[in-house]
């Protein structure tokens, strides 16, 4: 069951040998956070040692995932290794849920709980701060800053209309690469990544649109704290999204993955779609309502 | 280094002369569960030293009212740091060393499922303990707010609080994916013929405790995030100023640190459940129903997080809801504690080492379970918050409860780790010393929180004076005693003991006594068939 054969004989399971890869990247991590410490801490030396960090790291991604991949087109995953992959992606996606859903839960207790608390009418308004609003989207009863809040109906609905159509683009590439047609296969997996592109584009434009003619930045009270944390957190997982599919365009064109083959492909796709939920989440709570 | 696998279909079996670089290299560079769960299990022991001397100064300094050991600032270091390293740093890469060890040979695998990442995993661990005990010598020392690291104030605390947040994000990374590769290894790699309830416990309980660890470690990354952008880049997720709310700070720790303690302790269940049976010599009762406690436990711990805080001012709705909900949570326990005792009832029982650290858990579990109990009755909590009440029921489940698991496990295990059976007196004396020694440093506490004595405070009212000389005797002779377990480890190490047979305890059925002590570098290789 589930076994393969390499060489001849056969490989019931698949055990790397050993590597020096995860080391690199933990001393990438020891040096981006002691570095990013010594930097809140106007420490001059702590955004170079990040910087080093990072390279290490970006160092450790490229040679890691080069060896997985090289292992993978050498045949060397049987069918147990793809489902451990599969189980491994599904719960990765569930770890990134709940990290959402910790800042999500942030957004419910301030807008339902904390803001009316603070606001007149409450024991705390009423004693501190008897003529604040509380009223959604605020920048605090303490805080005096004029501010104006995000529209959903400009540029955010139109950058779930790109996140949508860019799901369905996806969707094709895959059902062409199931079907053998290259061609389609590598078009519509780029124009995929060309509307992820334009998605953060637009996202750049309406941080700077917010920053320098709505006066809404990352200070602007609660409200500013959840809308950039949210929508930030979602922009980085949107960037590296669509750096694991140029990944996948990449092996693509190198000939890489075929209509059985291809999980790398697919977790990326599955990384996508989550990407795309919670944007569609975003959208509704905080743009939106 | 080669990164073509290795072909195990060229060199041998199992008994192939397992190949790796000398050295130091060998651990570094590692894909092999067992010396990865060899690393994890030094690397806590490591850590519950740190944690330990941080705790003897801490009682050190509560030998007598008034202060002379340390600073008061330095004390709230010290407690704050001796949580954080005894949580992440001792006991949960304790409880992933059991598993890296066992889980692979108790369900006929050969390794875990993603070597490398196993090896991550392990070695993300060390830099985050050298940013946490380091932060102590940096501007301003460690964080000083306790292990909750509660705002505001967190926020006001130096730069050893940013080290602290980033150790916490990368021990939460080694937690994830750690996790990951456990839940993977159980559902995908069991033999042919080891059903999901053909599974030895201890693959249940941490199957069910990867699961609560991928659901929450990510939301201790959000709560200590949220620290991070409010310190350093003006948000106000915690500051009332602007609109945020320092007690949706607890919330969202204690959604992550109620299924923590979850997490802290149902390893141990798993291994106490093997324990058990083997020196009771008959399989263990209700193991269907043990399933499904611990599944139910483990739902229940996502519902009951705010009986941590209920003095901070909820609704009478939410004060009772917390309280019933956590209450609830004795049902599923019960089912296991009587589970256990039905197990023993009429066993042909022996008390070699291992049964013995598993009694004393049930005892001393089973009490700590009760005071849990006690302070989830709201009114009373009220009266006994942030005592060392609080202090006495949490060491009780977690020192009482996890290590003397663990320290159970270790000697159950340790003569098919290396080969070696340890010494039978040297055990019994490490039990009865940590028995004795634990209950004196740890009993008396319960007085002086129901006196009220609050906990996280350097000096106290001289009434409290004679229960705490007294608890730090206590303390003080439990650290000694460590030493007694590390020296019958090291003499197993050095095979300095009688010589393990495969088999070496009578009532033992699970597949790792199928295998040679000590078990080969690779075990398993094709699977065993499970009948």
């Amino acid at each position: 069951m589930g076994s393969t054969t390499h060489g001849g004989q056969p490989v019931y399971y698949f055990i790397p040998q050993p590597s020096h890869w995860p080391i690199t990247g933990s001393v990438a991590l020891l040096l981006m956070g002691g570095g990013a410490a010594f930097w809140f801490n106007g420490y001059a030396a702590g955004p170079w040692v990040v910087a080093l960090g990072f390279a290490i790291l970006l160092f450790m991604m490229f040679g890691w995932f080069g060896t997985v991949i090289g292992e993978s087109e050498s045949r060397l995953y049987n069918k147990r290794v793809d489902l451990s992959f599969r189980w491994a992606m599904s719960w990765f996606i569930f770890s990134e849920v709940m990290f959402f859903a910790a800042f999500f839960g942030a957004l419910f207790y301030v807008r339902n709980l904390s803001v009316p608390d603070l606001g007149a009418g409450s024991i705390t308004g009423n004693l501190l701060w008897p003529n604040y609003a509380a009223q959604w989207p605020t920048v605090g009863p303490y805080v005096t800053q004029q501010f104006t809040p995000m529209g959903a109906m400009g540029i955010p609905l139109l950058n779930t209309i790109i996140l949508l159509t860019s799901g369905v683009t996806l969707t094709i590439a895959h059902h062409a690469l199931k079907a053998g047609h290259r061609g389609a296969l590598a078009l519509w997996l780029a124009a995929t990544i060309a509307l992820g592109l334009t998605f953060l584009g637009f996202q750049a434009y309406e941080y700077i649109h917010a920053y320098s003619d709505l006066n809404l930045k990352l200070s602007t009270g609660v409200y500013g704290s959840t809308f950039f944390m949210l929508t930030g957190f979602h922009g980085m997982h949107v960037t590296v999204g669509a750096i694991m599919l140029s990944v996948m365009l990449g092996r693509v064109l190198k000939g890489h993955f075929d209509a059985q083959h291809h999980f790398a492909f697919e977790a990326a796709a599955w990384y996508w779609h989550f990407v795309d939920v919670v944007w569609l989440l975003l959208f509704v709570l905080v743009y939106w309502l | 280094m080669s990164s073509i696998p290795h072909d195990h279909a060229a060199g041998g079996h199992e008994h192939e002369h397992a190949h790796y670089p000398g050295g130091i290299m060998r651990w570094i560079t590692t894909t092999n569960h067992k010396d990865i769960g060899t690393m994890y299990l030094w690397f806590s022991f490591t850590m519950f030293l740190v944690g330990g001397v941080m705790a003897l100064t801490i009682r050190a300094e509560l030998f007598q009212p008034g202060l002379q050991v340390v600073h008061p600032e330095f004390f709230n270091q010290l407690t704050s740091l001796h949580g954080l390293i005894m949580v992440f740093g001792a006991i949960m890469p304790a409880a992933v060393g059991f598993a890296n060890w066992m889980i692979p040979m108790l369900i006929g695998a050969p390794d875990m499922a993603f070597a490398r990442m196993n090896n991550w995993s392990f070695w993300l661990l060390p830099p985050a303990g050298i940013m946490l005990v380091g932060s102590l010598f940096v501007p301003g020392g460690a964080v000083s707010a306790g292990w909750t690291l509660y705002p505001p104030l967190t926020i006001q605390n130096g730069m050893g609080m940013d080290l602290a947040i980033f150790a916490i994000h990368i021990m939460g990374a080694s937690s994830i994916m750690g996790s990951i590769n456990i839940i993977t290894t159980i559902l995908n790699l069991r033999a042919p013929g080891m059903t999901l309830m053909k599974m030895p416990l201890f693959c249940w309980t941490w199957l069910i405790t990867a699961y609560l660890l991928i659901a929450v470690m990510p939301v201790l990354a959000g709560a200590v995030t949220m620290l991070l952008t409010d310190r350093h880049f003006g948000t106000s997720f915690f500051n009332a100023a602007g609109g945020g709310d320092p007690v949706l700070f607890q919330h969202i720790f204690w959604f992550f640190g109620h299924p923590e303690v979850y997490i802290i302790i149902m390893p141990a269940f798993g291994i106490i459940s093997e324990i058990i049976p083997v020196y009771s010599r008959k399989p263990l009762f209700g193991y269907a129903s043990m399933v499904y406690a611990v599944a139910g436990i483990a739902i229940l711990s996502f519902i009951v997080w705010a009986h941590h805080m209920f003095t901070v001012g909820m609704p009478t709705a939410g004060l009772l809801f917390y309280m019933y909900a956590t209450m609830l949570i004795a049902v599923p326990t019960g089912v296991k504690v009587f589970n256990w005792l039905a197990t023993m009832w009429r066993g042909a029982i022996t008390f070699e080492t291992p049964m013995l650290f598993a009694l004393g858990f049930l005892f001393l579990f089973t009490l700590g379970g009760f005071t849990g109990l006690v302070l989830a009755i709201m009114p009373v909590d009220i009266q006994i918050h942030d005592t060392y009440y609080v202090v006495a029921h949490f060491h009780y489940v977690m020192v009482a409860g996890s290590l003397f698991a663990f320290f159970g496990g270790v000697y159950h295990w340790i003569p098919k780790w290396t080969g070696t059976m340890y010494s039978e007196k040297l055990g019994r004396i490490h039990f009865w010393l940590s028995l004795v020694f634990f209950n004196v440093a740890f009993f008396p506490q319960h007085f002086l929180g129901l006196a009220g004595m609050p906990r996280r405070i350097p000096d106290y009212a001289t009434q409290f004076t004679d229960w705490n000389m007294v608890s730090s005797i206590g303390a003080f002779g439990f650290g000694i005693s460590q030493f007694v377990f590390l020296w019958a480890v090291i003499k197993c190490i050095r095979g300095d003991g009688a010589k393990a047979p495969a088999k070496p305890w009578e009532g033992a059925t699970t597949l790792e006594w199928t295998l040679p002590s000590p078990a080969p570098y690779h075990t398993f290789e094709t699977p065993p068939v499970v009948k």
